[in-house]
């Protein structure tokens, strides 16, 4: 069944190609010409159109959040604010209510970077020795785990989710942090194992062999031999946890309590909370901090954020 | 469970590999009990009538006549054929046409890619909850284009129970287009430059040239777009929740909110095992002629 892999070769080709291709092919051979002709003018107006289409909704958010209310109530949205404050990011960090509580995002924030941290370092540490496991250490019966697991990633959630939370019942930490720490773990795991099998099998064989002869073991291989040569791939995996598990809704509200819920979960209770005045501005404050993380990683790791939605598409 | 892995009568077989067995404990149990356990359970307590706790008290297939009556389960899935069909099509369509334009040669290449990207690493809620300011009647797209004076511009899909379906679209579109038009491009990258030299020599039209031949050998991009797409598009639910959690009335009602609201909410398991065994069941229908498209065939690829 190893041609499961195939599924993951779109994602695994588009980062390298689309860097190498571009100043090289490109599907039609000829050089550039006048800068003015009229076919670059259709395809740089369209492609302009769509850039702005795409950026609208992030300009609205930011010029939203740095009005004052009065002002959203006469201006446009697409206005830039006459007066800039920042109360409205204040308050949505330190104030804004969900509930009885009225303490704002700053605890959805922390309880956030409470999941995301654990999650991410445990399923990526279980899934790369997993995945090692899988692609040197073959053993009878392993490919047919993983192929449940495989096309377990495509159950819907929602058909998994009751057994789950009997199962973390009778363990007595449905609720809290450890129990969305071990769901996240779970479904992180058919991607995670995937990418890191698929890696450790295009490695080179003989270093493999060549420790073997050494006599050096399992553990002694993964450690000196393979983790040095895995930093690429670990950077892709967390990248891939870190925004999914940040980004994750429903997890959130079925497996933990109000004073544990993550950031996601309690910025939309902020927002439709049906009680009180709508405060557009800080609703969009709230908005822009809750995207912050994954937008400040996608930002920063650029092609390699590619590479890893590409592959944990999958998951979402 | 690996039971057979000691078939061949060895008693040593079970210790050869032991750490890979070990290491791979998290795999099988997940694999086994959560992905093959869960979905069964789940599937055997849809027969049942559990009201706020399963109970093994079997009704046969009551659950689903019940849901199959409901208005909002039928309205949901409604709503989630609308929903599916629009953003299959236009994903494909949008994604094809910007990634055919960015593999133009074209300047600035990062810059259009990375704009077109970041929606997508944007959770759900957050683009919903941007969209729901978007379209805000009140102070949202309507009002803008009102106070330019056509006073009478309507453009209110979020509190039109017609066209809210359609504004939920709006905004799963901008979130997941950028990541169709990257696996576009990738799928465009690698076709051969000579064909599209000698399409050139032969007189043929570009248009053509994409239709008639790049399309077709994209075949397994496409097909794995596709995969994602779907099955991305039946577990549609934060999206809905921010946006309109499911309003006006019950007009944006989808499957994953009524399995969850059930499940969680009405104290009413049966129907929610009974929704989710039928989200189960689409799934299937989606990736069982994929799968067989892509391992059944002959077994081309290694």
């Amino acid at each position: 069944m190893s041609d499961i892999v195939a599924f993951n070769s779109v994602a695994e080709e588009a980062a390298p190609k689309a860097q190498t291709d571009r100043v090289i092919a490109g599907p039609r051979g000829r050089k550039p010409r006048r800068a003015l002709s009229g076919r670059n003018i259709m395809i740089y107006g369209t492609l302009i159109v769509v850039a702005l289409y795409y950026l609208l909704p992030l300009y609205v958010m930011v010029m939203t959040s740095l009005k004052g209310m009065p002002e959203i109530r006469l201006g446009n949205i697409f206005a830039p604010p006459v007066e800039i404050t920042f109360e409205p990011w204040v308050k949505a960090w330190a104030s804004a209510c969900t509930g009885l509580n009225c303490d704002g995002l700053s605890r959805g924030f922390w309880n956030s970077v409470r999941i995301t941290v654990p999650s991410t370092i445990v399923s990526i540490a279980i899934a790369s020795v997993n995945g090692y496991a899988l692609a040197n250490w073959r053993f009878k019966g392993a490919e047919l785990f993983f192929t449940i697991l495989i096309v377990g990633a495509f159950i819907p959630y929602q058909v998994m989710i009751y057994p789950i939370v009997i199962v973390l019942r009778e363990m007595g930490i449905y609720g809290t942090l450890t129990g969305l720490i071990i769901v996240h773990t779970i479904f992180g795991m058919p991607i995670l194992t995937l990418l890191f099998r698929n890696y450790f099998a295009g490695l080179p064989e003989e270093l493999f062999k060549a420790a073997r002869v050494d006599g050096a073991g399992f553990w002694t291989i993964y450690f000196k031999i393979m983790l040095p040569m895995s930093l690429p791939i670990f950077v892709v995996a967390m990248i891939l946890q870190v925004t999914g598990i940040w980004n994750d809704f429903l997890f959130g509200v079925v497996f933990t309590r109000p004073e544990y819920y993550p950031m996601t979960v309690q910025l939309n209770n902020i927002v439709n909370s049906v009680q009180g005045v709508k405060e557009y501005n800080v609703n969009m404050a709230a908005t822009i901090l809750t995207g912050a993380v994954p937008l400040f990683v996608y930002f920063v790791s650029g092609r390699l954020f590619v590479r890893g939605i590409a592959a944990g598409a999958v998951k979402g | 469970m690996a039971g057979h892995t000691q078939s061949s009568g060895r008693p040593n077989q079970w210790l050869r590999n032991l750490n890979a067995k070990i290491a791979s404990v998290p795999m099988i149990l997940t694999a086994v009990v959560i992905f093959l356990g869960g979905t069964i359970w789940t599937v055997v307590y849809s027969f049942t009538n559990s009201k706020l706790l399963p109970r093994l008290s079997f009704v046969g297939l009551d659950q689903y006549e019940r849901l199959w009556d409901a208005p909002r389960w039928l309205v949901s899935v409604q709503n989630l054929a609308i929903y599916g069909i629009f953003s299959l099509i236009f994903s494909l369509v949008i994604g094809f046409v910007l990634a055919a334009l960015m593999d133009q040669k074209i300047r600035f290449e990062n810059t259009f890619r990375t704009i077109m990207l970041y929606p997508f690493a944007l959770s759900f809620i957050v683009t919903g909850l941007v969209w729901q300011w978007l379209l805000n009647p009140e102070f949202g797209i309507q009002s803008v284009v009102r106070s330019l004076g056509w006073e009478t511009f309507t453009f209110d899909p979020l509190y039109n129970a017609d066209i809210v379906i359609y504004g939920i679209l709006i905004a799963a579109l901008w979130q997941g287009t950028g990541l169709v038009m990257c696996l576009m491009l990738a799928g465009l990258r690698g076709i051969d430059e000579d064909i599209w030299k000698a399409a050139r020599v032969d007189g043929i039209p570009m248009w053509k040239t994409y239709i008639f031949v790049v399309i077709p050998m994209m075949r397994g991009v496409f097909i794995t777009t596709l995969v994602i797409i779907a099955s991305g598009i039946v577990k549609v639910y934060d999206l809905v929740v921010a946006q309109t959690s499911g309003g006006p009335g019950i007009a944006s009602e989808v499957p994953a909110k009524y399995v969850y609201d059930y499940m969680f909410q009405a104290q009413n398991l049966g129907q929610g095992f009974a929704a989710s065994t039928m989200m189960l069941i689409t799934v299937a229908i989606i990736i069982v002629p994929w799968a067989y498209l892509e391992f059944g065939g002959g077994r081309k690829r290694v």
